[in-house]
């Protein structure tokens, strides 16, 4: 193996990506995902809302791995929950208010003066319930969207994949997770350890005696990490020139004007103006440009890198379609094209009076490139149990709600 | 290969030098082996050959190290990288990803090395330390050897010429040390590289070195034929010890070339028989004690009796659930079964100020317990803690070693001393049952041969003590009874002599230069 490999490139060049069993690229879901995500902040149509909800959530079912992070989507779902069902208790307690058609009456509850303006209990109009239901479902299904991405993107990946510049932002996010489940492990020896010595220390000595160990413990590895990356070369291919200032220069404005442009284009009601559209090109482009420039000055090399192929095309695509087509609808020059003129009620229907919301064509096309995903990857395949106890540690989920099931020591019989 | 002229070392604030004019030539293609009692600066010496010290360290360093044509002083170590390899002493601590195959990668993207010829270094890598079908795992998922040899594999990915490993077998069973050991030894046999690695526990690792290099104590280095050097040096393995009382000038490195010394020079040896382990009603008694974390059974059904006034070793690989065992006796983590400690209580049942003065337990990592600013506070600490007289932990301290001073901080002792601590702080409470987890790691013969005389004394005081140990010489030469555990339950129970003697893992040295007389120790050697 000491021979010499940097001879004669092979031809063809043997495959760096990974084998059949890959699983598409994280970005390419992150795209998809915030793709679907922002369509569905521009609308409250109720029915293209649980299209695309059931859209999502058919591609997270089928497409999700059984790692750790993808474990977390019921968090999502418990969240969701709540948010319908807390802006329902408000608006039936004190929101009322307007609309025609009313339900049921609460007892009013008479407030001060000073309180003029709010009102406790009284009438439920049909309106009231179906514009926050309308409201609440649109900040569901955006959940379910992001949701989507964490169960299915491997958050390591695509730290990894990050741009040359942000190396350094990501190599330290990666040791932090790796020294997470390590903390709570070294706590855990901790605890036992203060059993041993008879748990008799009280209030601040108490903390002392918990942290002390732990923090020692913790330096400990960071100083053995340290030495060990140090050893093996971290940092060697990086130059610290004028040049590499000037393009973290770069880089921070073009990021700000970007997100001055983002911010102009979101919150103006009517039309964003060109400004807006300048500001975002601009910053962009600026962006673009700076990790070009940051590209060159770290020469680090990359491991059998996650492939972008027609796959992570597709996905992405099919994302920034559902989006694009929602714009279109809400955009008049794009009705006029076909001879129409704009209809307000395709993306926000109207409750005033509330009438059985329509679905445009387009719409229905829209959710279904939500599901487009499920065409064209593959499940992944499951590990078998045998070798999840790492997995099983790294989330904690043994570990913090069961201290047995994470050993004092390193003694665990291994399967 | 590795070249020290005249290298001097003062850590800052040190009064005096960690090394002193040190001279070390070793040779390309040579293993050689690092010897010296703990704290001499073993540790120190490595880390120079890489650039770690003084470059991560801090520290001051006269002369000038030169490893492959490249000085520590021009080099910062990670432009030594591809020249040398180093392993810590926790591969652990060291590991920057978290599955082996990426893990194996990372010097090598860091070196900016081109995709294609990475590609093909990770296969040939996999493949030489023989962890291929490991690719996939989670690092936290392996084995201690088998983490030991993927943090071997990480550095060799970058093909360096010279490989410096810092006691890469003291965490592991005698089992998995003789895996890393033979991935060693094709390493300098098959593949040409320079190896240099520091040991305590020599008789692993002797029969394979081309130099020894001992770090005497004063700073100042020695080296030469092992043979040679481990008959003069103040680290005396069992061979060594051997050597001494048969009064051969020259060490046998390995098992065979005693026994073929012997053969010639036609020695035998007084039988020897046991002492009866002394038999009383048991101290402490379990049936069916059952051990489980979430589905995993750590301990499965374990029944055994401890009579008072034995010491029994605790052995079995990694993993095997003897420190689940422990700690489920004194109650430390939840078990199931019956449970009784001296004649009438379940320790599971006090609390924890309680069952510390029924069982006592020193875990794996003895500085969990220390949490405060000097020894002396923790010996009063402890003092409260057992509801005992004020001084006795310092008493107790006192005899265990005298030189542990009471206003040093209980972190910068040495290994030797902080075990010595913490052994003091849990006597504290006079408790008839003692259990150890792993007490010898990190300590060199002559600590471990105090240890053994605290046991003893502890044993003679009518207490039982279970070791938990890899430690096959320390088992052999300090302990009357020894329980052998393999996934969970015991598979064997006898005499020391039973046990180790018939097994070829756990068979000491002596036992097998001797075979069929089962000697355990050098004390038992009488030439007839």
């Amino acid at each position: 193996m000491v021979a010499a490999d940097r001879t004669v490139p092979l031809t063809p060049r043997p495959t760096l990506a990974r084998p059949a069993d890959q699983i598409l690229h994280p970005w390419a879901w992150w795209a998809w995902a915030l793709g679907v995500a922002i369509a569905v902040n521009l609308t409250t149509n109720p029915l293209f809302l649980v299209l695309v909800g059931l859209a999502l959530l058919a591609v997270i079912l089928l497409r999700r791995s059984d790692a750790p992070w993808a474990r977390s989507i019921s968090a999502y779902f418990w969240l969701a929950g709540v948010v319908i069902g807390v802006r329902m208790f408000f608006r039936i307690l004190v929101g009322g208010g307007f609309g025609e058609t009313v339900l049921f009456t609460l007892p009013e509850i008479p407030l001060p003066d000073w309180a003029q303006g709010i009102r406790l209990g009284g009438d439920v109009t049909l309106e009231g319930i179906l514009y926050t239901l309308y409201d609440s479902l649109r900040l569901v299904v955006m959940l379910v969207a992001v949701a989507a991405a964490n169960a299915l993107a491997n958050p390591r990946r695509a730290l990894r994949a990050v741009p040359a510049a942000l190396h350094d932002i990501s190599v330290s996010v990666v040791i932090a997770l790796s020294v997470a489940p390590q903390l709570v492990e070294s706590a855990f020896r901790v605890r036992t350890a203060r059993r041993l010595r008879g748990g008799r220390a009280r209030g601040l000595d108490a903390v002392k005696a918990y942290l002390v160990p732990i923090l020692a413990d913790a330096v400990d590895r960071s100083v053995s990490l340290a030495a060990s990356m140090e050893a093996r070369g971290f940092g060697r291919t990086r130059t610290t020139s004028r040049r590499r200032t000037w393009t973290n220069a770069l880089l921070l404005v073009s990021s700000m004007v970007a997100t001055l442009g983002g911010f102009l284009l979101l919150s103006s009601s009517g039309d964003p103006g060109p400004v807006a559209f300048g500001c975002l090109g601009a910053g962009a482009l600026g962006v673009v440009a700076g990790l070009r420039a940051s590209r060159d000055k770290i020469a680090v090399t990359r491991y059998r890198p996650d492939p972008w192929g027609i796959q992570e095309w597709t996905v992405t695509v099919s994302g920034l379609l559902v989006l694009a087509i929602v714009l279109a609808l809400g955009n008049e020059s794009v009705w006029a094209l076909f001879g129409a003129t704009l209809d307000p009620d395709v993306l926000n229907p109207s409750f005033m009076p509330a009438t059985w919301p329509s679905l445009h064509p387009a719409l229905v096309v829209a959710a279904a490139l939500t599901a487009l995903p499920i065409l064209v990857t593959r499940a992944p395949g499951r590990t078998p149990p045998a070798t999840r106890r790492g997995d099983a540690a790294a989330t904690g989920r043994t570990g913090i709600a069961d201290p047995g099931a994470r050993r004092p020591d390193e003694e665990l019989v291994t399967s | 290969m590795i070249v020290f002229d005249r290298v001097s070392f003062t850590y800052d604030g040190a009064a005096r030098p960690t090394l002193r004019d040190v001279d070390l030539r070793i040779g390309e293609g040579d293993l050689a082996l690092v010897v010296g009692r703990t704290g001499t600066g073993k540790s120190t010496l490595l880390g120079a050959m890489n650039g770690l010290v003084p470059h991560f360290t801090g520290g001051t360093l006269s002369g000038a190290v030169t490893v492959d044509g490249r000085t520590t002083s021009q080099h910062r170590p990670k432009d030594m990288a591809e020249v040398v390899g180093y392993v810590g002493q926790n591969p652990l601590h060291g590991f920057v990803t978290d599955t082996v195959e990426e893990e194996i990668a990372y010097g090598m993207e860091q070196l900016g090395v081109d995709p294609v010829a990475m590609r093909k270094r990770v296969e040939e890598t996999l493949d030489l330390m023989g962890i291929a079908e490991l690719r996939r795992r989670p690092l936290l998922d392996l084995s201690g050897g088998q983490q030991q040899r993927v943090a071997i594999a990480s550095v060799l990915a970058a093909q360096p010429r010279v490989l410096v490993l810092d006691e890469p077998t003291s965490a592991l069973d005698p089992t998995a040390a003789q895996d890393v050991l033979a991935a060693l030894t094709t390493l300098v046999h098959e593949v040409g590289l320079t190896i240099v690695l520091a040991e305590h526990r020599l008789e692993r690792v002797m029969q394979a070195a081309d130099v020894a290099v001992w770090v005497t104590g004063d700073g100042t280095v020695e080296s030469g034929p092992p043979r040679s050097i481990l008959g003069r040096a103040d680290v005396v393995p069992p061979l060594a010890a051997l050597a001494h009382t048969l009064g051969w000038d020259e060490v046998p490195l390995s098992v065979r070339e005693a026994r073929r010394r012997i053969a010639r020079e036609r020695i035998t040896v007084a039988e020897v028989a046991d002492a009866p382990v002394p038999d009383g009603p048991p101290l402490l008694s379990a049936r069916d004690l059952t051990v489980s974390y979430g589905d995993l059974r750590a301990v499965k059904g374990v029944s055994l009796d401890l009579a008072g006034g034995t010491i029994t070793a605790l052995m079995g690989r990694n993993g095997s659930g003897k420190s689940s065992l422990v700690n489920a006796l004194q109650g430390a983590v939840k078990s199931t079964g019956e449970l009784v400690v001296a004649g009438d209580v379940d320790p599971r049942s006090l609390s924890a100020a309680a069952a510390r003065r029924r069982v006592t337990l020193v875990p794996q990592s003895a500085g969990d317990l220390l949490y405060l600013r000097t020894v002396a506070a923790e010996c009063a600490q402890a003092d409260r803690e057992s509801l005992a007289p004020a001084g006795t932990c310092a008493t107790v301290l006192a005899r265990l070693d005298g030189g542990v001073r009471p206003d040093a901080d209980p972190r910068d002792l040495s290994e030797g001393q902080r075990l010595s601590l913490v052994l003091a702080i849990q006597l504290t409470a006079a408790p008839p049952v003692v259990l150890l987890d792993e007490p010898t790691r990190g300590l060199d013969y002559r600590m471990k041969a105090n240890l053994s005389r605290i046991v003893d004394g502890l044993a003679a005081d009518g207490a039982c003590v279970v070791v938990v140990t890899h430690d096959v010489e320390f088992a052999a030469a300090a302990t009357h009874r020894a329980l052998l555990m393999a996934e969970g339950e015991i598979v064997a129970d006898g005499t020391t002599r039973e046990v180790c003697g018939s097994s070829p893992a756990f068979a000491p040295q002596l036992a097998k230069v001797f075979a069929p007389q089962p000697i355990m120790s050098v004390r038992e050697v009488v030439v007839t």
